[in-house]
């Protein structure tokens, strides 16, 4: 019996049902092993996720080459997040692929499945490999399943991280683009509010045109809120203080475009609505505006 | 630290620097008036445009300058003020009420001038 037991796995548990007198490798050790299969396999293995990627029906916005490069790229930088542990690289990588694909229309549930796939090809690969020696295939898969998830977890966050990026990015600009501060004459600025204020839009309302006010050297500024349905005590405050702001700058500020509604509101919020120089619509705004900035508007014709 | 206060006919000229204390203030204070009582003068600009941020004293000694100045029968106009500068202080509630403001000191200037012209 003693001589069975030394060093051989099989024979320890053999005689010992129950008992594990195996020599375990570190799990450094079983990834270093793992990775140089994944190493070795490169290219089989990665035909193969390729090959899966294409039948799922994933990345159909791209050509084959752009998938075979792509997939190349993944697959390497994979296995080195597997040898490495180095996980702030791959978040890089993978925020640095979602920059190239995510403007191809690439979606998320696909870059979360292909990664998935991959994970599952080289899962099975390991299978084929290790099948004749289960207990040192479950301790391949220990050291390979947390690294994997880590991974897909990682590529799937960055991928959302770009996504989520781009998303304010464009609200930004969508903003910026809503709110135009126009010159209609010289000295004379008008900012046409349409739609839904909401305090974060009125901020940057009044950012914007405080710019405008000093580029164009406005004296006279005519808001106009026509467009705009409701607003609420924080909304309106912004708006005094818009205001009492282009004052400091030196410039007047005319309000046109009150609805009865938004009246009601200013009134009953108990807005200080001596601080206000408002006007009925924009062409009275426009036209008081004229007359504080010293013009004065002719008909001298009749129009052809 | 000096502010530098220059003479443009019946108007002083005070360029307010980035970085005044507490201190630098009220000496500004007494020195204005001063200098508005020994030149006869009839308004006083303060340039701010170099201050990036204003706080509730300076805003508060800017006003006190401005009424003190007015019992000497002259005018003040506060000039530059920078447009982040202006949107932080509307919402410390720092308005500036009842003191003349322009965008810069050719506005300040051209606004005097419009004003003496209507009062002579």
């Amino acid at each position: 019996m003693s001589k069975r037991e030394s060093g051989s796995k099989d024979s320890g548990s053999r005689s010992h049902p129950g008992v594990e007198l195996v020599r375990s490798e570190a799990p450094s050790e079983l990834l270093r092993e793992l990775v140089a299969h994944l190493r070795q396999n490169r290219t089989q293995l990665r035909e193969e996720w390729v090959v899966r990627i294409t039948e799922t029906r994933l990345l159909t916005a791209m050509t084959k080459e752009e998938i075979f490069a792509e997939a190349t790229s993944v697959y390497d930088s994979y296995v080195e997040a597997l040898e490495t542990e180095a996980f702030e690289a791959l978040q890089a990588y993978a925020r640095n692929l979602s920059e190239r694909i995510i403007p191809r229309g690439v979606e998320t549930h696909e870059v979360v499945g292909i990664v998935l796939l991959l994970r599952d090809v080289l899962a099975r690969s390991l299978f084929a490999k290790y099948q004749t020696d289960f207990k040192k295939l479950n301790r391949i898969l220990d050291a390979y399943e947390p690294a994997a998830n880590r991974i897909a977890n990682t590529v799937a966050v960055g991928f959302v991280q770009e996504r989520e990026r781009v998303i304010r990015q464009q609200q930004e600009a969508i903003r910026e683009l809503s709110t135009p501060v126009l010159q209609v004459r010289e000295r004379l600025l008008i900012l046409p509010i349409i739609g839904v204020i909401d305090p974060q839009r009125a901020r940057q309302l009044t950012e914007q045109l405080l710019r405008g006010i000093r580029t164009n050297r406005a004296k006279v500024v005519v808001i106009d809120i026509t467009g705009v349905a409701a607003m609420d005590l924080t909304v309106a405050n912004n708006l005094v203080q818009t205001v009492e702001a282009s004052r400091l700058l030196g410039a007047t500020v005319i309000v046109t475009g009150l609805s009865p509604e938004i009246a009601q509101t200013l009134v009953t919020i108990g807005v200080d609505l001596g601080k206000m120089n408002t006007v009925g619509d924009l062409q009275g705004g426009i036209e008081q505006a004229e007359r504080l900035l010293g013009y004065k508007v002719e008909k001298l014709a009749e129009p052809r | 630290m000096e502010v530098p206060i220059l003479k443009q006919g019946a108007v002083l000229i005070a360029t307010f620097q980035a970085a005044l204390s507490d201190a630098d203030l009220n000496q500004l204070r007494m020195g204005l008036v001063q200098q508005v009582v020994k030149f006869r003068s009839r308004a006083v600009i303060v340039d701010v445009t170099a201050m990036d941020v204003m706080d509730s004293f300076a805003s508060r000694t800017l006003r006190e300058i401005a009424h003190m100045i007015r019992l000497r029968g002259a005018e003040t106009v506060i000039v530059g003020i920078q447009p982040e500068v202006a949107f932080a202080m509307v919402q410390l509630g720092l308005t500036l009420e009842g003191v003349a403001t322009a965008l810069d000191l050719e506005e300040g200037l051209a606004y005097l001038t419009q004003k003496f012209k209507n009062t002579d």
